[in-house]
Order: C-alpha cells, then structure tokens, then sequence
C-alpha cells in the first residue's frame, strides 16, 4: 500500500518515558477521526540519535520536525498539517527555528557525520523488517550463504581490520579465525549487548533503532565461525531494546533469515536472548559467559579464551554490538571502502557518545582519527555555560582521562594508549571547570566500588580503600601520605587485579593525580575545595 | 584442576617440554602446566592463598603474582600457564611489594586478634604476615563485622576471619559434591553464605569439616567440646571414659611436631590418661564389633535376598549426605550404628553394668578424627542406655590442644596400653581409619565366617590407596561377590548413581566421606594435604601388620561380648543397642 | 506461601525447560511475579530446578536487579554514574529523599516506593536519569521528580 504520508515517532525507552506511546496512539486515533487512514501511515522509530526532547515526531517527506509533541496537541497536528497542509509552527522543533533536516538526525551541524552502524537508526521502523529489507537488509547474509565461504567471509573482516568497538579494540577477523579454527562441533555467537559503561548509549540505539542489523551480523558471524546458535547478552536496563529485538528475531524467523536452512542453503541458524540482571561486570565477555551459564558474573580465568572455550566450554565468538553492526556493510561494500574511513590503522567510523556537562548531548557517528576539540567544540557546541573545561573521560571510568592539552589528539584505539588514555566504548563525558577534581574521581571510584564481583584482593578492598580515602580528603581530613596510598593502591590494583574492571579501574585516578597533584595537594594542606563546590556543609569554602 | 607433583612428574614424562627462565634459571617443564607448577617442580617457592592442590584454580587471593617480561600487568601464578621462553621474576621488588599490598588490603578488613583465633599458629594468612615482614597496615577503613555462626553442631563459622579465597566453597562442591556454601553477594559486600542465607545448621552441610581443613585462616573450626570435657572430668560425681578413633593414633604426634605418619597408640593412650580421663578405651574395640554386626547383617542378606548392595554406615558424613541426597538408597545403607556409637551404646551398658555405674553418671568422650561425629552423637535415636550413647566428641585436634593446655607433651609419654576390656581390638579395626580399610576388614571376616576356610591373603590391595573408587571381587562359596570403595562424597556420586539406576554390580560398597577415609577427616590436624593423608594411610597398615591378631571375630573381649552380653550377632538384643534408622531430609 | 504461587513458579521453569542453564531467566520471571524473591520460593526454584540452593542465593544476591526482601511497589533506581553526577544526580538523589521521606535502600511504609542508586542506565544523553521499575525517567530537577512521583502516587 502506498501512503502519501509516514508520521515517524520515535519510540526509546526515554521517549516512551515521555509519553510516545500516547502520542502515537492519539495519531493514529486522530487520523482515523478525519478519515486518512489509507493516506498517512504511522510508524514507530528508534532513536533519531541524539537526546531530543521527546516525544519526538517527524513528518515524512516533509521533513517537520515536532518535538515535545504532546497528546493534547497531537489533534491540532493532524488537523493542521496532515489534514490541511499547513505546518504547526510553534509546536516544531525549537519552535520552528531548524524545521527544515536533509536526513532525520542531530539538530547539531553535521558535516562531520557519516553513518555506518547508524545507516538505519532513524530511518526506518524497527519493527517492520520490510524497512530494512528496503534498504539492503540481508543482503550481506544472502551474499555470504550464496557466494562466500566462511574462510572467504573471514578473510574479508580480517582485511577490513574492523577492530571490536567493546572497548579493547580487538581485531575483529582475528577473532572469528581463532574460533573456526577451535576445534568442536558445538560453537557459539555471542552478541556483547550489555552496555553498562557510564556514558555510553550507542549499543542502545542501535538494538532500538536496527536491531536486524545485528541479527543480520550475527548469522554472518554463526556462518563464518561454524556456529548454529547465537545469544544476545542484554542489560536488565534497556526493556525497550528487547521488545525490538524480540519483534525482530520473530520476523526474521518468519521471513527465512534465521532458522533452518536460510535462504535455502545449508546454514541454520537461531538467536535467542538472555537478560542481564545489573551487573556492570557482565559486560567483561566472559563474565557474561557465566551469566548466560545461570552463574554469578565473575570472571573466568584467561586463558583459555572464549574463541578456544567460550559458552558452556564450546568455542564462542563475542562481539560487541557496534562492532556488529559494521559487519553488513563491510560485506556489501568490500574491506577496502571500509578502510577508506577513519585512519590507516584504525579504520572506520566510531559512535561517540557526549554526556556531561556540553552544550549537545547525544550521540554522533564519525570517522575513526576524529579530534575531542572537533567532538566537543564544533559537533557538542563547546562546554555548558561557558565554562572552562576540566577534563574528559573517554570510553567511560574505565577509560582514559583526557586533559584540555590533549584536545587535538586524534581519537583511535592505537593512539590513546599513547597519552595514558583509551578509547574504549566510545563514551565522552566532559566535566567543566566548576567541578571538584576529588568529587570527581570519587565518583568515578563509586562507580567501580559498587561494581567490583569481589573476587579479588586488590579490586574488592581495595576500591573501598580509595574510595575511603577520597571521603577523608573532600571532608577535610586528608593528609599528604594519603595522595601516597592513593597512588599505591591504583598502582597494585592495574597491577594485580584480575580482569579488566580492576586493572582499569584506577585509571583515572591515577591520570588525575598526576595533572591535579595541585588540587589534591590544596584539599589536603589547606582543607579547602578550590573548586568550591563541596557538597557537605561542615567544610570551609573559599573563593579564589 | 590443580595438579599433584606426582601428576607433574608424570606428566612430565609425557608431555611436550618448554622452556622457561625461573629468575634467570632456565627449566624444562610440560607444556600446559602452570607457572605456579612450575616453580613447584623447579623447587622455587610461591607464596599462596586461594590456590589449593586438588581443587579447581581460582586465582582470586593475587598473592602468587609474579612478573612476566613483556607482560604490562603481574600474573597469578596459580592460573597462568606456561609459554615457551618465558622469563619469570619470582620476587622483583615490584612482585614483593605487590604481594605485601595485597596482604595489607586482606589484613585492613581483618580482625587483628590471633591469640583469640582458633587457627593461631596454624594460620596461613599469619605466616604470611610474618614472612613478608607486614609491620603496618597502611590502609585503615571500615571492617566488616559478621555474628559468628554457631548454628552448625560441627562447624563453626567466623565470617570476620574469612579472606574469601573460596577454598572452602571449592571443596565442598568439588570433593563433597554437596555445595553447602557458596559465596553471597558481590564486591566488598561479598561473604560466604550457607544454603539461602541461612545459618550453616539449617544447610544440606553434612558435617564432614573437609572446608576446615581447606580454609587458610580461622574462618572456620570445629564447634567445641573442650570445656564440657573439662568440666566432666573435674566433676568427681562423673566417670568419663574415653574412646579413641583408630585415625587419631597416626596423626595426633603431628601438633607435637612428630612427623606424620609417626604411630602413636602407647603415647596417646598414656598422655590421655594423665588427662584425667578415668578409663582409657579403644574405638577400635567396637570397630571389630561393627564387623561382626555388619558382617552378619551382609552374610544376612546374600542369604536372604535382602536388599543389596550393602552400603557401609560408619561415616556419619555419608549417612547425612545420603539422607539429603540419596534417601531412596536408606534401605541399602547398613543399620549399623558407627563405632564410635557402638561404644557408647556398650560402655553405658555393658560394662556400666559390669562396673556398677549407673549409666547417667557416666560421660563418654570420644577423640575422632571427624567434625560429623559431633553431630552424630547428638542424633536423637542414639540413646541405646536411655541416654546419650556419646556425650562429647573432640577432634584430634581440639584433644590435641588440652593436651597442651595441660602441659601435656605427647612426644615424651611413655608407652601405656588401652584399659580393658573395651581397648581390645585386631588389625581389622585399626584399618578403618583409611579408605578401603572397612572394607578390607568386612571381607576377612565375611570370608572365613560364611566358608569356615582360613584366609590365607589377608590383605586386599585393591581396595587400598587413594583411587577416587576402588574395586574388588572375591569368591565366596562360590560366589563372585564385588566390592567396591569410595571416599569424598563427590567419587561416591558414581557409586550411588549406579545404585540408584538399578545398574549397579556391585554387592558391597564402602563409602567415606571423606577423601582418604577418617585419617582425612575433617577434625585431623592442619595441614592435612595429600601427602600427609599417604604418609598417615602408611602408619595404618603399620599398625595392622603389627598387630598379633587381625581379624575381628578373632577379637577375644568381643567373642565375650557376646557370650556374656549380647547374644548373637545381628540378634534381638544387639539390633536395639548397636543398629540405628535413618530419616529422609529436605534438600534445601 | 500459597499453592498456587508454587504452581505459577512450577510453569516459568517448565517454560524455559529446553533452555540449557536458565537460571537467570527463571529468576527474573518470577521476581516479576512476586516483587521480590523470598528465601522459600529461592529454595523452591533451586529444589525444581535441581541447582544447589547455595548457588542460587549466591547469584541471587550478586545481582542488583535481584531482591532477595521485600521491596515497594515501584524500584526507583536513580544513576549515580559520573556523566549523571556532574549534571546534579545528587540534587535529584535528595529530592527523591526529600519528597518520599526515604534514606537509600529503605522502602515507605506504604510498601509504594523503594530508593535505591544505580550504576549508569544508558541514558546519560537526557542525565541526570532514574528507572522505575523498567521505564526510564531523564532530563530530571527537582520539579520533574515531583511530577513523576505523582504520576505514581495516584
Ligand atoms: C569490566 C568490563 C566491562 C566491559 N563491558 C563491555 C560492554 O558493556 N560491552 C561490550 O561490548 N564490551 C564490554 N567489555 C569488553 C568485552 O570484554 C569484550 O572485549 C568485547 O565484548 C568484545 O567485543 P568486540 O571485540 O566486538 O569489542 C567489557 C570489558 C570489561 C573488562
Ligand atoms: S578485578 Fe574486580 S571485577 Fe575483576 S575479578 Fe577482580 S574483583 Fe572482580
Ligand atoms: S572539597 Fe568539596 S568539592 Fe572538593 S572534594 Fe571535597 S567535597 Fe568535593
Ligand atoms: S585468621 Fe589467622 S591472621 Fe586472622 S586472627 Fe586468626 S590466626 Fe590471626
Ligand atoms: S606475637 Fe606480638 S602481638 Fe602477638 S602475642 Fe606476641 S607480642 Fe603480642
Ligand atoms: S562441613 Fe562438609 S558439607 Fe559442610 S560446608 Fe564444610 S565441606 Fe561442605
Ligand atoms: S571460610 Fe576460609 S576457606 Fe572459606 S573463603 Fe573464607 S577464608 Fe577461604
Ligand atoms: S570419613 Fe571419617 S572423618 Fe570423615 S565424616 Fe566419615 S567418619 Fe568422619
Ligand atoms: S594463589 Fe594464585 S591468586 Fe590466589
Ligand atoms: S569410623 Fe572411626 S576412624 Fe572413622
Ligand atoms: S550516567 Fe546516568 S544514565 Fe548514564
């Protein structure tokens, strides 16, 4: 059926707190009522990518944009503009000022955007796989089932040098080489959906906005390494990206593309899902393992590693969801567009997402070698209020700390590590000058106190420790020899601990103990916050 | 799975060899392996906590770290395998400082008490403290506080002691099989909790105490019977006889500084007695007797297609883990009451009758080798003189410290004899202390009493030595009769399962819960590893062998037993006094 | 407890039969069921599913999302993550405080509400942000929690 019109909602787990399921019903309540039901389709969307005010609804090919579209102005929408044509002007998007988009996206510039991973999120209903099949969808997987073999499939990724967008930057290939060539009849594919790094939603829209795409991945990686069963390992804090994905393995199922036999070949294939239970620690791969084994999310010891034993000990191939969703059109368009984008080393693009205190929260896509200025300055519209900026924390606490002297750095797996720092997930959060360098970092200790699995020393007491002893500096009782025992815990625990949770754990500590020494050195000798923003009473504040 | 060295050297035979660098030392040694295993072969030492021979690696405690060249991070030595060309630093000042501060963070969350503790002196995590010079602890903050569990009438649990190193947790599900425990929680939060939360009595913990055994630190102990002891035999209105379990006499030198597996039976009986204790008695005695008793009730029941195959009940480990795990097999299990019950059954009888006690002034205290027997002796149906069969029941090791309290020193006791009659015993009996041992006693006797033929081997090979399950047959009037034994519940499973599925061979079966049988108990003094439980397996045939008579129905103060007392084996009189029954118990 | 809740439980772990290693599944079906999950119907999973119970109250314990007492109504799980803290999460924490008179981890009286922090819930594009049992709130101040809150005091 053909509609002159589609009405686009997008529907998130934040935009569905704000009410997007009652605008959509009110719209299509409403465009029953004046009688264009044949004509104007509504449809439901993923993300439109950045933090938009919500609900968010697009009119379609109008490009209008009306955002915080409300139920009790959703008849004046349908009367006014789908009935009679005539834009609603003070219901638009920043009241009208950027009706106009090219593409559904950021209401940020945009010229440094290109869209790999994101190609659908925005554009098309998650839920109707007929929007994804329109726009190459499976397109990759019926050219791997019809005219590759799983070495030719690998070989491809291998010379793409897609590294794994989890955080540690693996070569992807390589990774799929180690488990087709893992000894075993049973193997397994695990798709990395537990996000839990703070400050980083870009595995969120892309299960919400395309979740077929990773299905999609997934089958090619269940083909490339010999396996016939693959699990979606989702956090407990995203039920939306599992109602879309269980929508869309349904149809998948239905239309061929997962199940027996696919495409008629002689290659089958299931996803299914499993539900985290909140714990950060479950996204450490084989952490999830044991969670998807029903156990406590501890991790295992490495190795062996989880392409020679993975699930229920067959050999697993675990994949980050970004790093997935790059899989389809690396197929499509071949190793070399792929390195095309980003840098020599590091090719592609990479989803950054901004949170913080900036003036554009959201997320972006861009290529690989991209710089924090471009991201914070051009792309996130500079530091909130006009502040300065105090530092960045890339790819989330486990990440790096990336000071205003590293501001032209270009953003890449291989380069970070240079400065002390990572790129890890991708996360940006830009903290402004009006912040205290100890609250800070004690945040951040928080953050992995309550996340340690306690299965080791140096990570189970000893982030109680650091944790205690940042609450001593910012009540005023701190002393020099306690900035000591702050750097020798963060050293033993990167030393000592037993997974990446622990050995990353004090990274930014230790960074910011290193460019702060003065701030800290100032809590401790002085008893005074220079930032001045103590948050207990008892402490003395002074302006400076 | 961690291996023995034994295993190492045999695998070294096999195995592909790589070549590493020990602290500039160049070592060939089997691939696979770890570096941990290693140092062990090459004779370096790496300090550890969490690691433990037989158990699988955990490599949570970050004690045995060591410095890779090349590699940014240290590494656990205990899970890391070898690589060819590796160059290890075993003690860099950074791998020294490392495993200090490690230790300082396991201390700063730690009860700082040790003359309180019940493992001062036995104590891994002291020794540590001492061994790596910690002076200080330079990181204070809050300690977590935990109310000790005392539920348990065997084990006793002091969570502020714990350093999680899950040995414990490790042991009981992989020797045990019975997952008692498992660690609760998570980060700094993290303790070790009993089925669901609740106190360890209320658990599927089967008593057997083999975590004690496991746990490094204080953490866990036996719950004491010391001071009722005491007090029993200060009181001069009590006559307190003791039994001593046949394990106890190859072990309780070595919190004397003996070597294990010194025999000790003159000594031991000697020091006791200067204890106060005011008759000196052999469990052994009513080992022979539960030969006979079982004997009689297995001969029984080839005869009369009973119920077979005839499970052992001495363990009272198994009997509680049967009855969570394996009630459908109750009717295989014998009804023989333990040893240590036949004695007190017998001594509060017999020979109260004999002695003129009444039987309420008298206190049976039995030295075991086992946490179990202290909840046995509990059991409601073992009340055979219409009271408590046993009062108390020490373990070697708590027996061990009033020794000590006393001023007691073992090494230097003479030499003394069991009091009579109820410290004669054979060979037979002095073999139940190691796995196989029941067993091997049974089929002496079973042999000559059902064929009235002389044994001419009386040592069964088979069913000796520490095989998970060992297996035997043997004719008997012409019937093939097959035997088997198992120790540490987890072997047994194989056993049981057959059973269970109806396709089992076997017509006998031994079952210790405990790996090695009691000289492996979980009362036996700390250490007790693989090595010491060989050397105390040794000293248990030593005894045997030595010993003029070694077969049960050849025990004289049994024969009268019998005549004066009891009647027949297996008769009316000895059912009520020396068999029990069992109770199906929920699998919580 | 009831019959009937041991037969409802009985039917989660039969649905997921073919699952290899459905704990987790089983244990957040049920918890849906009953808000929380009480030490019988623990032993009771671990019983039907054959599991030691000691291992499922260790992984019930180890997860946040898992209670194992009793909890309100609605979970209010409010992101004390860095990207959320420097957008004022703490203001919002004490007006939460403030407005349902609860410390963190206490329940009101009324059984409505529970107050617990959480770690980052992947929404920090609209911080500072808090679920409620599983709908996601951002871009919250001090008005907007009250405008929350009454939406679920009706
Ligand atoms: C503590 C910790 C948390 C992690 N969390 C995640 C996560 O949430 N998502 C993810 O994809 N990878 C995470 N990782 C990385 C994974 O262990 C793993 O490297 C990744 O899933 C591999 O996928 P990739 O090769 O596609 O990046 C985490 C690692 C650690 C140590
Ligand atoms: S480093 Fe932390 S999270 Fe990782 S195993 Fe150790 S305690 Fe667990
Ligand atoms: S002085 Fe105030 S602002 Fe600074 S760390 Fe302490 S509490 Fe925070
Ligand atoms: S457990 Fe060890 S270190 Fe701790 S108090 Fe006891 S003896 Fe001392
Ligand atoms: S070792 Fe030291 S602390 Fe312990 S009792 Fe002796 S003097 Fe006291
Ligand atoms: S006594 Fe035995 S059964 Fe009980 S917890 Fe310890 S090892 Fe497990
Ligand atoms: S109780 Fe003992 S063995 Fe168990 S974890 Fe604690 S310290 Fe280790
Ligand atoms: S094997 Fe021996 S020590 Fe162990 S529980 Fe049984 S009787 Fe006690
Ligand atoms: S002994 Fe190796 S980590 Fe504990
Ligand atoms: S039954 Fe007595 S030593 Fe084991
Ligand atoms: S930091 Fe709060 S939602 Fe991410």
């Amino acid at each position: 059926m053909f509609y002159r019109t589609h009405v686009l909602v997008e529907m998130t787990s934040s935009s569905v707190a704000f009410g997007a399921a009652q605008v959509k019903e009110a719209l299509e309540r409403e465009i029953e009522r004046v009688g264009l039901k044949n004509e104007v389709k509504v449809l439901e969307t993923g993300s439109f990518g950045a933090s938009l005010p919500s609900p968010f609804v697009v009119i379609y090919p109008d490009n209008v944009i009306y955002a915080p579209l409300r139920v009790q102005d959703v008849r004046r929408v349908v009367e006014e503009h789908l009935l009679k044509g005539r834009v609603v002007r003070e219901l638009m998007l920043a009241g009208g000022l950027e009706w106009k988009t090219s593409e559904f996206a950021f209401p940020f510039p945009l010229a440094k955007e290109t869209r790999v991973v994101l190609r659908n999120s925005g554009f098309i209903d998650p839920l109707n796989i007929e929007d994804y099949i329109a726009r190459d969808g499976y397109m990759a997987l019926a050219k791997v089932l019809t005219e590759m073999t799983p070495q030719e499939v690998i070989e491809v990724i291998k010379r793409s040098n897609l590294l794994g967008r989890g955080g540690a930057g693996f070569p992807t290939g390589l990774k799929w080489e180690f488990t087709y060539k893992a000894e075993g009849q049973e193997k397994y594919v695990v798709c990395n959906a537990d996000e839990g790094e703070p400050g980083t939603f870009k595995d969120r829209l892309i299960l919400e906005g395309d979740p077929h795409s990773i299905l999609e991945a997934m089958a090619i990686a269940g083909y490339a390494v010999g396996a016939r069963e693959g699990y979606i390992y989702v956090r407990a804090e995203y039920p939306q990206s599992i109602r879309h994905l269980e929508e869309a393995i349904r149809q998948a199922g239905e239309y061929g593309f997962l199940g027996e036999n696919i495409l008629g070949s002689q290659f089958s294939f299931w996803v299914k899902i499993r539900k985290g239970a909140g714990a950060y620690v479950c996204g450490e791969e084989t952490a999830l393992l044991e969670s998807i084994e029903g156990k406590r999310g501890e991790p295992r010891v490495k190795p062996p590693y989880p392409p020679q034993k993975g699930l229920w000990g067959k050999p697993t191939v675990i994949n980050n969801v970004e790093t997935l969703a790059n899989i389809p059109p690396i197929i499509l368009r071949g190793p070399e567009w792929f390195k095309s984008i980003g840098t020599p080393t590091c090719p592609g693009t990479k989803v950054f997402t901004l949170t913080g205190n900036v003036n554009n929260l959201g997320l972006i896509e861009v290529p690989m070698g991209i710089t924090l200025r471009e991201l914070i300055f051009e792309i996130g519209g500079g530091v909130r209020g006009g502040h300065g900026l105090k530092l960045v924390q890339t790819g989330g606490p486990s990440g790096g700390t990336m000071t205003p002297d590293l501001l032209d750095v270009p953003m890449t797996f291989d380069t970070l590590p240079k400065y002390n720092s990572a790129l890890g997930s991708g996360a940006l959060t830009v903290v402004d000058d009006t912040h205290c360098i100890v609250d800070v970092v004690k945040s951040f200790g928080e953050f992995f106190l309550h996340e340690s699995c306690g299965k080791c020393t140096p990570c189970r007491i000893g982030n109680k420790r650091i944790v205690e002893i940042l609450e001593k500096i910012s009540e005023g009782k701190g002393t020099l020899d306690h900035l000591e025992e702050l750097l020798h815990l963060g050293r033993n625990m990167k030393m000592t601990a037993f997974c990446g949770l622990g050995q990353a754990a004090p990274n930014p500590l230790l960074r910011c103990l290193e460019f702060f020494r003065e701030e800290f050195e100032t809590h401790v000798k002085e008893k005074v916050c220079p930032a001045g923003t103590c948050q207990l009473k008892s402490l003395q504040r002074t302006v400076r | 799975m961690a291996k023995t060295l034994k295993e190492m050297e045999k695998a070294k035979e096999k195995a592909n060899l790589v070549t590493i660098y020990l602290d500039g030392k160049e070592a060939k040694v089997p691939e696979g392996i770890t570096i941990l295993e290693a140092c062990r072969m090459e004779g370096f030492h790496v300090p550890t906590l969490c690691y433990m021979e037989g158990l699988s690696s955990w490599g949570g405690c970050r004690i045995c770290v060591v410095e890779v060249e090349g590699q940014p991070n240290l590494v656990a030595s205990c899970v890391t395998p070898v690589r060819e060309g590796m160059k290890i630093r075993l003690s860099s000042r950074a791998v020294r400082e490392a495993r200090k501060t490690n230790l300082e963070l396991l201390l700063s969350n730690h009860p700082l008490d040790c003359q309180l503790c019940d493992r001062n002196g036995s104590c891994e995590l002291q020794e540590l403290a001492y061994e790596f010079g910690v002076r200080e602890i330079r990181f204070g903050g809050e300690r977590k506080t935990y109310a000790v569990d005392m539920s348990s009438p065997s084990v006793k649990r002091d969570a502020n002691r714990c350093i999680l190193c899950g040995r414990c947790v490790r042991t009981c599900r992989e020797v045990q099989s019975v997952c008692a425990i498992d660690f609760a929680n998570r980060g700094f939060d993290t303790f070790i909790s009993p089925s669901l939360g609740l106190p360890l009595g209320e658990s599927v913990c089967i008593n057997c105490g083999q975590c004690i055994l496991a746990c490094p630190t204080g953490a866990l102990s036996e719950v004491s019977h010391v001071e009722m002891v005491w007090d029993a035999i200060e009181d001069p209105g009590k006559f307190v006889v003791l039994q001593t379990a046949p394990a106890v006499r190859v072990s309780i030198g070595e919190p004397f500084g003996l070597p294990a597996g010194t025999v000790t039976t003159g000594k031991m009986v000697a020091a006791f007695r200067r204890l106060g204790f005011d008759r000196v008695f052999d469990t052994n005695f009513t080992a022979d007797l539960t030969i006979i008793e079982e004997g009689h009730e297995f001969i029984g029941r080839v005869k009369k297609g009973g119920k077979l195959p005839l499970i052992t009940s001495c363990s009272p480990g198994w009997i509680k883990f049967m009855e969570h795990f394996y009630p459908e097999l109750m009717e295989n299990v014998s009804t023989c009451k333990s040893p240590q019950q036949m004695f007190g059954a017998i001594a509060k009888t017999y020979y109260a009758q004999k002695m003129g006690i009444d039987p309420k002034d008298m206190v049976v205290v039995s030295i075991m080798p086992c946490t179990a027997k202290k909840f046995e002796c509990q059991r409601d149906e073992m009340c055979a003189s219409g009271y408590q069969d046993v009062d108390f029941s020490l373990t070697t090791r708590e027996a061990a410290r009033m020794l000590k309290e006393k001023g007691i020193r073992l090494e230097e006791m003479p030499e003394e004899n069991f009091d009579d009659p109820l410290g004669i015993s054979t060979g037979a009996a002095a073999v139940f202390g190691a796995t196989g041992g029941v067993m091997e006693a049974a089929l002496r006797s079973v042999y000559e009493i059902s064929t009235g033929k002389t044994l001419e081997k009386l040592d069964f090979y088979q069913v000796r030595g520490l095989d998970g399950v060992k297996e035997a047959s043997l004719e008997i009037n012409g019937m093939e009769v097959n035997v088997a034994v198992a120790h540490g519940l987890g072997n047994a499973r194989r056993l049981l399962d057959q059973v269970k599925a109806g396709n089992s061979k076997y017509h006998f079966i031994e079952i210790m819960a405990c790996p090695g049988g009691c000289i492996g108990g979980g009362g036996q003094p700390i250490p007790t590893n693989l090595e010491i439980r060989m050397k105390r397996i040794a000293a248990i045939y030593e005894v045997d062998k030595n010993l003029p008579l070694r077969k049960s129905h050849e025990n004289p103060a049994i024969k009268k037993l019998y005549e004066e007392f009891l009647g027949e084996p297996n008769g009316e009189k000895a059912h009520h006094l020396l068999h029990t029954h069992y109770m199906p118990r929920e699998r919580i | 407890m009831e019959e009937s809740l041991y037969r409802e439980i009985e039917e989660i772990i039969e649905k997921y039969r073919e699952e290899e290693t459905p704990l987790l599944c089983v244990l957040q079906e049920v918890q849906e069921k009953f808000h929380y999950l009480p030490r019988n119907v623990l032993g009771y999973i671990a019983k039907k599913m054959n599991v030691p119970s000691s291992t499922v109250y260790g992984v019930a314990t180890f997860y946040s999302f898992f209670e194992t007492n009793p909890v309100g109504e609605y979970v209010i799980r409010v992101c004390k993550s860095t990207p959320c803290h420097v957008q004022g999460a703490f203001n919002v924490l004490q007006a939460l405080k403030r407005e349902l008179g609860l410390k963190e981890g206490e329940t009101s009286k009324d059984g409505k509400f529970t107050l617990e922090v959480t770690s980052c819930l992947g929404v920090c594009g609209v911080a500072p942000a808090m679920m409620i049992n599983d709908v996601t709130y951002g871009n919250l101040n001090d008005e907007r929690v009250r405008e929350i809150l009454a939406l679920y005091r009706r």
